[in-house]
């Protein structure tokens, strides 16, 4: 097996498209199960009474990161044709803390509304609306905003490279960090539920 | 509006219809099963294609898309908008994202219809009025476009691919995440309550 497909030539551009609308489908489909599509559900993150959000995002994380990791080491998938964006890290992390502002007073994020908006949230149409409106003034406001947003350029930068480790201790880490989330998360959702007066479910 | 049948007239809006059969909404998938579906789901993306998933790029496409529509040169001397025009030859919104997108809204309201929860709704606490969840699901909406570019993606492109693929970057984005959300949730309560 010669994996990235794509990268080697299995099928082409147009297929490719076909590819994205498949994969786009299962994509939105385990949102929906998962009740992402619920702007309350979401927000509930935030006021830590239901932390499916963190406990979902974590899953998909891991599970997606040990099967390539097997997958490359069994030599079936190239992990060097996978591509992974650039660093630029203070704008990633500003951009992330306005991200998370906009997550709470809006609810969504922009593969969730979409979720959100099919299945008839109103509110997940109008949060799509203003997704565009904030793509379009980051556009105009782009030629100020050029020196940020390319600064601190480091490249292709990951973990295993950043505290010069193996790939496979990484692997490992990220999944305890992540099984003692998972502990931790059942334990405040018990403790803020109760608080509260129950979880909405 | 109403059809007239053998039995009468009918109300067959949508809301009518819906109310005849509606069935009450299944609950929702355990997390860390949903969590595992969407995780392979992302694995599938990285076999077949090389790349992750995505939300936010579709969106800046379409964007691109229509300010080129309204101000062709305007667009093309945005350094911005112009990257995402590409080079004219081909159609912006012939993009792998784009057609991801269309399937998200898909394959979310199949998931919804099987479940029972596809329902014209407001999603909202009790104490906030719906012309002021309006006001700020756009509001919202918009920081989160802008972030989502700074930033270079969203939670799709940045948290949960870069996230596998242990991206310093993605992995510093997520955490800000988290961090902006719990930083001001205090001040936004009464919408969610």
């Amino acid at each position: 097996m010669n994996a990235p497909f794509f990268k080697f030539d299995y099928f082409g551009e147009e297929t490719s498209l076909i590819v994205a609308f498949i994969i786009g489908i299962g994509f939105g489909f385990f949102l929906e199960r998962a009740g992402f599509g619920s702007g309350r559900k979401l927000a509930a993150q935030f006021y830590l009474t239901d932390l499916t959000v963190f406990k979902v995002m974590f899953t998909a994380v891991i599970t997606a990161m040990v099967g390539l990791f097997w997958l490359s080491v069994l030599g079936l998938v190239d992990l060097s044709l996978v591509y992974v964006s650039n660093t630029f890290l203070v704008p990633q992390i500003v951009g992330g803390l306005i991200l998370g502002v906009g997550f709470v007073i809006g609810g969504y994020c922009p593969g969730t509304s979409c979720v959100a908006a099919s299945t008839g949230k109103y509110d997940g149409m109008i949060y799509l609306l203003g997704i565009i409106a904030g793509i379009f003034a980051f556009g105009e406001a782009f030629p100020l905003l050029k020196d940020f947003y390319t600064s601190t350029a480091m490249g292709k930068v990951t973990l295993p490279q950043l505290f010069g480790i193996s790939y496979g201790l990484v692997v490992f880490l990220v999944i305890l960090m992540a099984l003692g989330g998972f502990v931790g998360a059942e334990w405040v959702e018990k403790k803020f539920s109760v608080k509260s007066g129950g979880v909405r479910k | 509006m109403k059809t007239l049948t053998l039995n009468g007239p009918v109300d067959d809006t949508a809301e009518a219809v819906h109310d005849r059969i509606e069935q009450p909404a299944a609950r929702y998938w355990n997390p860390y099963v949903a969590g595992i579906g969407l995780g392979l789901v992302l694995l599938a993306s990285f076999v077949i294609m090389g790349r992750g998933l995505g939300a936010s790029g579709a969106f800046t496409s379409l964007v691109s898309v229509g300010v080129n529509a309204v101000a062709p040169e305007h667009a093309t001397s945005n350094g911005f908008f112009s990257e995402y025009l590409g080079d004219g030859k081909h159609n912006p919104l012939k993009d792998w994202l784009v057609f991801e997108v269309l399937g998200v809204i898909v394959g979310g309201f199949f998931s919804g219809i099987l479940a029972h929860r596809v329902k014209g709704t407001v999603e909202k606490g009790e104490r906030i009025s719906t012309g002021k969840r309006f006001l700020l699901a756009f509001l919202g909406g918009g920081i989160m476009g802008f972030g989502a570019k700074l930033a270079r993606g969203c939670t799709s492109g940045q948290a949960l691919t870069g996230g596998a693929l242990l991206s310093l970057g993605s992995w510093a984005f997520m955490l800000s995440v988290f961090a902006g959300g719990y930083a001001v949730a205090y001040f936004f309560r009464r919408q969610w309550q």
